[in-house]
């Protein structure tokens, strides 16, 4: 075979160039995103962070027009109907997600199972809330922070659902063949060292779900309301929230007062998703340190 | 097959499909020695793994894998339905190509298959834990550290702990799919080393690709082909006179 004509090379410079185009823009790509979630966290952080104070922390909120108004029984409200949300939502989502990764593998109803769980992720939540106005809060009477819960539950029971599923199937099966051959039940061997040696990410899946709904609103609007009472009847009555209280302020108070306080509030809660966030990175990587 | 050796397994005509009817071994027919070291070789993908992956039922974890004919331990046909596997699987113990250590300290590894297995005491478990690692000539190398993830330790290190783990099963045959393939070669002589003391206690039959270590450590050897046993002999006759020409090619290299 002859040599090729040096006449038929590609111009060096024309892939030197597209070599940088890319490069720039990629980086530019990355400034975009990187800004774009700095100027969020500026913004709340400008409006919100001079009405925060101890007795904004620690006092209920108060009747439109009433000065010295704070948020505490909107934030315990948060974390009573996140974590009602997450005794009902995460328990069966771990269960179905070690299904899905140890037993029905391949089967009919693993493949429906994972179908429905994809669609159900995708819904809006506020189909979600619509739903359980219908079914839960008409028949009850009246909207409840349980109500919200069980909506707030149903938004992350797929995302867990999946996301254990995913962890599961990566454990190397040589794991669960090894268990296996010892005398390891599949049961046993599923729960005790597979998802022991997943823990980490099932955790991880946990968390980031949580962290997801944790300002979800529209769910909320339609289940819990709004209160400016401390949370007491967690199953009977409205209940104070965070996610509300904000929109709440921002859209139907005309009190510039409660304006800054719906800052303050969003502040809030935009630091407890990202403290939530952090912690999960933090055990995420002390994971890949034990590997 | 010599005489005076007592079998402890004994296959017969067994054939194995994986999914799809895709046949893997045809008609093997073999019988172990109790309480020799029985070396299982070939080329890759003649089925040697899949032949021993019989012997404990492991293949069922797979949909669509079955075996077909007889595998008779101590005499009872363990393809049986009414087996019970995981008693099968107390008896026959299994050590895989990779360390496979739980995600749990070197003790606790140790302690599961009691944990699984037997009622015992505290100090009990505490004793066998002791006898398994130096079953597993890994005692001396973690007595001190115990408490440490099992993963903390070498390669080679996690491969004995897989044995001592194992053995604290208290099992009579212990199957080795090539159990060195993934560690250095000093692990390797020191996992050698153990097997050959294994052959006291248990019956060892060992998949392996390196015929250098077949010849090292086994009494017999099977030459495995395409699914089926072609030779079956004492190792030193299948390495210095093989009776198939096919056996003669593969160990003097000119195939596999």
């Amino acid at each position: 075979m002859t040599a090729i004509a040096p006449e038929k090379r590609r111009g060096l410079f024309r892939r030197k160039l597209i070599d940088r185009v890319v490069g720039i823009l990629s980086i530019l790509a990355l400034l975009i995103a990187v800004a774009g979630m700095i100027w969020i966290i500026w913004v709340v952080l400008a409006r919100g962070a001079s009405v925060i104070s101890w007795t904004f922390l620690t006092e209920p909120s108060k009747p439109y027009g009433t000065l010295n108004g704070g948020i505490a029984n909107a934030l315990l409200g948060t974390v009573e109907i996140t974590l009602g949300a997450v005794l009902i939502g995460v328990p069966p989502a771990l269960l179905g997600g070690i299904y899905l990764a140890e037993f029905g593998k391949g089967t009919k109803s693993g493949n429906a199972i994972r179908f429905s769980a994809n669609v159900m992720m995708g819904m809006p939540s506020v189909v979600i809330g619509l739903f359980i106005y219908a079914i839960m809060v008409i028949p009850m009477g009246g909207p409840s922070g349980f109500a919200g819960s069980v909506a707030l539950a149903v938004l992350i029971f797929p995302v867990v659902l999946r996301t254990t599923e995913d962890m599961l199937l990566m454990v190397p099966d040589a794991l669960r063949e090894s268990a296996l051959a010892l005398g390891c039940s599949r049961a046993r061997t599923a729960v005790r060292i597979i998802c022991r040696s997943a823990r980490s990410g099932l955790v991880t899946g946990i968390m980031l779900a949580v962290a997801r709904v944790s300002g979800e609103t529209a769910p909320l609007l339609l289940t819990v309301m709004w209160s400016d009472a401390w949370p007491k009847n967690y199953f009977s009555q409205p209940t104070a929230n965070l996610p509300v209280l904000v929109t709440e302020y921002a859209t139907n108070s005309p009190f510039e007062e409660q304006h800054a306080a719906g800052w303050g509030a969003a502040l809030v809660v935009t630091l407890l998703v990202l403290l939530l966030n952090i912690s999960t990175r933090i055990i995420f990587k002390e994971k890949n340190h034990a590997r | 097959m010599h005489a005076e050796e007592k079998i402890k397994i004994s296959v017969r005509n067994l054939n194995f499909y994986y999914a799809g009817d895709h046949q893997a071994l045809f008609g093997n027919t073999i019988d172990i020695p109790a309480n020799r070291i029985t070396a299982v070789i070939g080329p890759s993908g003649c089925g040697k793994s899949t032949h021993l992956r019989v012997y404990n039922r492991i293949f069922e974890l797979y949909r669509g894998q079955r075996a077909e004919g007889e595998v008779r331990i101590d005499g009872q046909n363990i393809l049986a339905p009414e087996v019970d596997v995981l008693e099968l699987r107390r008896k026959v113990g299994m050590i895989f190509q990779k360390p496979t250590p739980f995600p749990m300290s070197v003790f606790d590894n140790v302690a599961y298959p009691m944990h699984l297995h037997f009622k015992l005491s505290k100090s009990e478990i505490a004793d066998r834990v002791e006898h398994a690692l130096r079953g597993a000539s890994l005692w001396e190398e973690v007595k001190d550290k115990l408490k440490k993830s099992g993963l903390a330790l070498s390669g080679g290190q996690q491969q004995r702990l897989c044995v001592a783990r194992a053995i604290a099963a208290e099992p009579e045959i212990l199957l080795m799919d090539e159990p060195t393939s993934a560690v250095d070669p000093v692990a390797t002589l020191k996992i050698e080393d153990l097997v050959l003391q294994l052959r006291e206690h248990f019956t060892v039959v060992i998949v392996t690709h390196n015929m250098q270590q077949a010849s090292r450590i086994s009494d017999y050897t099977a030459f495995f082909y395409k699914g089926e046993i072609i030779e079956f002999d004492k190792t030193e006759k299948i390495f210095t006179n093989p009776s198939c020409k096919k056996t003669e090619e593969y160990i003097t290299g000119r195939f596999g």
